[in-house]
């Protein structure tokens, strides 16, 4: 008994040197997967992780009007927005207008309230034009409500009110249809306004949509593909891939071509009799999901194959011969074995979906149009660039939850199968 | 020693134009356009030994504005439309121009002398039809809303622009009156209103080369265009007619990038491109007007009779209003989104 705790004793002391010789050892061998693993986290750090946050960053930053009417923003301190501004505000304004450096500053200034207030771009840049304006406030004010009467009107002045920050929450919330009324209380948008809502929405169903018909059209194909012999399997394969290499370009031109009124599929289907007029194919939903579905399909078939390649035919037998009906063997042991496959691919497919821009531009009509369409439009049309990275990040924070949501989905199954 | 150094300097400055040809970069809109701009503009040019890289891009300001905020500019002349001409100058995007070394000015187009621009052409958003599929000619901008007098889908270009003028000519606004109408509250309501009525029966284009193709393929009856797309297809043998009063045109402007690394050569080339006699070349590649008065003198009957600027054609077609789309432009474009989901 004592020699075993002696023993026991001298064990620990032991142990105790092994354990640290181990945990030494343990660390370098993390270290030195972790140098080889450097070159590429510092690729993911530039090219992923610091442009997102420096998008996440131009969502919410509202530099325009603190740095180019510091005085004006000051002079509206305690005013209240329901009632006209004082001349000493006016006398702010023209003052500040006059110490901008570079004319640029007023076109960012100008941009920037227009996007709040459609018009105050030619209202500030008319002001920024006639200076100088010189006088006593109440003569200030007298000579801008000349040059534009527009200067008397609140929404101008509480726009500079509300942007009186660095920072705002002002682009996220009108990217879910909300805003800040004058009173600085969340309101949702006017009516005719009230746009993304619906088009986020409409983006995740075009997305649903195509990764459906993707996994309706894939898993059969991938079945047929995995059962070949490898030769045989190989060769078709190639023709999987051969439009996978093609240009995105290049495919959405040929379905124009194939599904225009006059085209192959619209001829073919009258030519047998079983449509009397063309179908609207292009344009239009239909034409942006077939083409969605024929892009992303690869996507789709490639983790299935690679699945499907690895369920051993002989489970299927197996069930058969201890009494399963051929479809409920083929439902209840093979399909629950490919569950990684249908997972993996139904999340590339809707991932992708997700940021479709090209397809559904060209070949969609104006209300199928996905968020990326109207990102790229803030981004080189309106040069709106807060109100871009915040539909991007809108874009970016529900793929996440979404993702979320899949995880532990995929996992449940995954421990069911 | 000192001298020496000059001496070395001085050589290599006037060794340098013969060693390393010059070169700028010019961006324009691509297709019939840019090519027009080849033959007209390019290729004469480049004999006076400036070689000329063409660049296509799709008008995005952002990569400009990206440009010149990280100061490195590798565009050196770039074809814009009118909306951005004014706002990129407002906002420090672009030189100014000195149009002492463009031309004189009284040969110009009032609308081709910008501050920060120098016209290009001018081109026309019009309404076509095929005549080889469609019998009945409108007569009107209703009738590109009567779809019982000339049956078939409506082509449109995707957006608010045009649209919503178009809409107020096709229930009565005259088209001088239509931006007066379209800045009221009222005005935007009615021309939504009215979009609303024909939305069933739009297809809707994005680039410029659709709607061309949809009229020849009989996709759609009739169809807004740009009316040089419209001449390049009768080119190359279709029988396209264009409706000319309602049109709404516009210029199109050289401008240079702030800090664009050769300024001079820049300038050299847009007076170049100005001339009468390389505009009436380019005028007769593709049906856009010169901005340049002198060269309608070179350019025959039948070219003429295809240009928006021919004084049949301008007749009863408006300007596009800058100004208008500057400002209500962003706040309209989300109002045609929303209308969209409708």
């Amino acid at each position: 008994m004592s020699s075993i705790t002696s023993q026991g004793a001298l064990q620990g002391s032991g142990a105790t040197s092994l354990r640290l010789a181990l945990s030494r050892a343990d660390a370098r061998r993390k270290w030195r997967a972790f140098a080889l693993t450097m070159p590429l986290l510092v690729f993911l750090l530039l090219t992923l992780l610091i442009p997102i946050a420096a998008l996440l960053q131009r969502a919410v930053e509202n530099p325009e009007v603190v740095a180019a009417l510091p005085r004006t923003v000051q002079s509206l301190k305690g005013w209240n927005p329901e009632t006209a501004p004082a001349p000493a505000s006016y006398a702010a304004l023209v003052e500040d207008l006059g110490h901008l450096s570079d004319s640029a500053d007023a076109g960012a200034l100008a941009r920037r309230l227009n996007s709040e207030v459609a018009g105050a771009r030619s209202l500030v840049m008319g002001a920024y034009r006639a200076l100088p304006v010189t006088g006593s406030p109440e003569e200030i004010q007298a000579k801008l409500l000349q040059l534009d009467q527009r200067w008397g009107e609140q929404p101008f002045w509480q726009a500079i009110a509300k942007n009186s920050s660095r920072w705002t929450a002002d682009y996220l919330l009108a990217s879910v249809d909300l805003r800040r009324g004058s009173q600085g209380a969340v309101e949702r948008m006017p009516e005719d306004q009230r746009a993304f809502g619906t088009i986020l929405l409409r983006t995740f169903y075009i997305s649903f949509v195509v990764t459906l018909f993707c996994l309706v059209l894939a898993y059969p194909l991938a079945w047929w593909l995995a059962s070949l012999p490898a030769r045989k399997a190989n060769l078709l394969m190639i023709l999987v891939l051969v439009p996978f290499w093609t240009s995105i370009l290049v495919r959405v031109a040929a379905w124009i071509v194939l599904l225009q009124s006059e085209g192959l599929v619209n001829r073919g289907l009258m030519g047998i009799g079983l449509i009397d007029s063309p179908l609207p194919l292009l344009f239009n939903r239909a034409g942006v999901v077939i083409a969605m579905v024929h892009i992303l399909l690869p996507f789709m078939i490639l983790p299935l194959y690679s699945v499907m390649k690895n369920v051993p035919a002989t489970y299927i037998r197996a069930a058969v011969s201890l009494g399963s009906a051929p479809l409920s063997a083929f439902f209840r042991v093979y399909v629950p074995q490919t569950y990684p496959g249908i997972s993996a691919g139904a999340l590339l497919v809707f991932i992708l979906s997700i940021g479709y821009y090209v397809t559904p531009a060209l070949l969609g009509g104006a209300d199928d149009q996905m968020l990326s369409y109207y990102i790229a439009r803030y981004t080189n049309v309106e040069v709106n660039w807060g109100m871009a990275c915040a539909l991007g990040a809108v874009l970016l924070t529900a793929t996440m939850i979404l993702y979320g949501v899949y995880r532990r989905i995929g996992k449940a199954e995954l421990s069911l199968g | 020693m000192k001298k020496s150094i000059i001496t070395i300097a001085m050589a290599s400055c006037l060794a340098l134009p013969a060693l390393a040809q010059q070169q700028i970069t010019v961006v324009n809109f691509g297709g019939a356009n840019a090519n027009a701009q080849k033959k007209a503009y390019y290729e004469p040019y480049e004999k006076t030994g400036t070689k000329i890289v063409a660049v296509e891009y799709n008008g995005e300001q952002a990569k400009i504005k990206a440009m010149v905020e990280t100061k490195k500019v590798t565009w050196d002349v770039v074809e814009v439309e009118a909306p951005d001409v004014q706002r990129g100058c407002d906002e420090g995007l672009f030189e100014k121009i000195d149009f002492s070394k463009i031309g004189p000015k009284a040969d110009f187009l009032p609308a081709a002398v910008k501050e920060c621009g120098v016209g290009v052409f001018v081109w026309s958003t019009v309404m076509a039809w095929n005549a080889d599929k469609v019998k009945t000619a409108p007569t009107s901008w209703a009738d590109f809303w009567d779809v019982k007098k000339i049956p078939g889908k409506r082509g449109m270009r995707k957006g608010a622009r045009y649209n919503l003028e178009f809409a107020l000519m096709a229930d009565g606004v005259k088209p001088a009156d239509v931006y007066k109408v379209l800045a009221t509250k009222d005005g935007a309501d009615r021309a939504f209103r009215k979009l609303t009525e024909l939305k069933p029966n739009i297809q809707w284009w994005e680039a410029g080369a659709q709607p061309a193709q949809f009229l020849v393929a009989g996709d759609v009856a009739l169809s807004t265009v740009y009316n040089g797309r419209i001449d390049a297809a009768n080119r190359e043998g279709r029988n396209l007619k264009i409706y000319w009063p309602g049109g709404i045109y516009d210029l199109d402007y050289w401008v240079i990038p702030k800090g664009a690394p050769n300024k001079d050569a820049s300038m050299k080339f847009i007076a170049f491109a100005s001339q009468p006699a390389t505009q009436a070349v380019y005028a007769q590649n593709i049906a856009y007007g010169p901005v340049n008065n002198q060269a309608l003198a070179k350019l025959d009957k039948k070219v003429l009779d295809d240009l928006p600027t021919s004084p049949a054609n301008a007749k009863e077609s408006i300007q596009m209003n800058v100004g208008f789309w500057a400002d209500q432009g962003e706040a309209l474009e989300k109002r045609f989104a929303a209308w969209a989901t409708q």
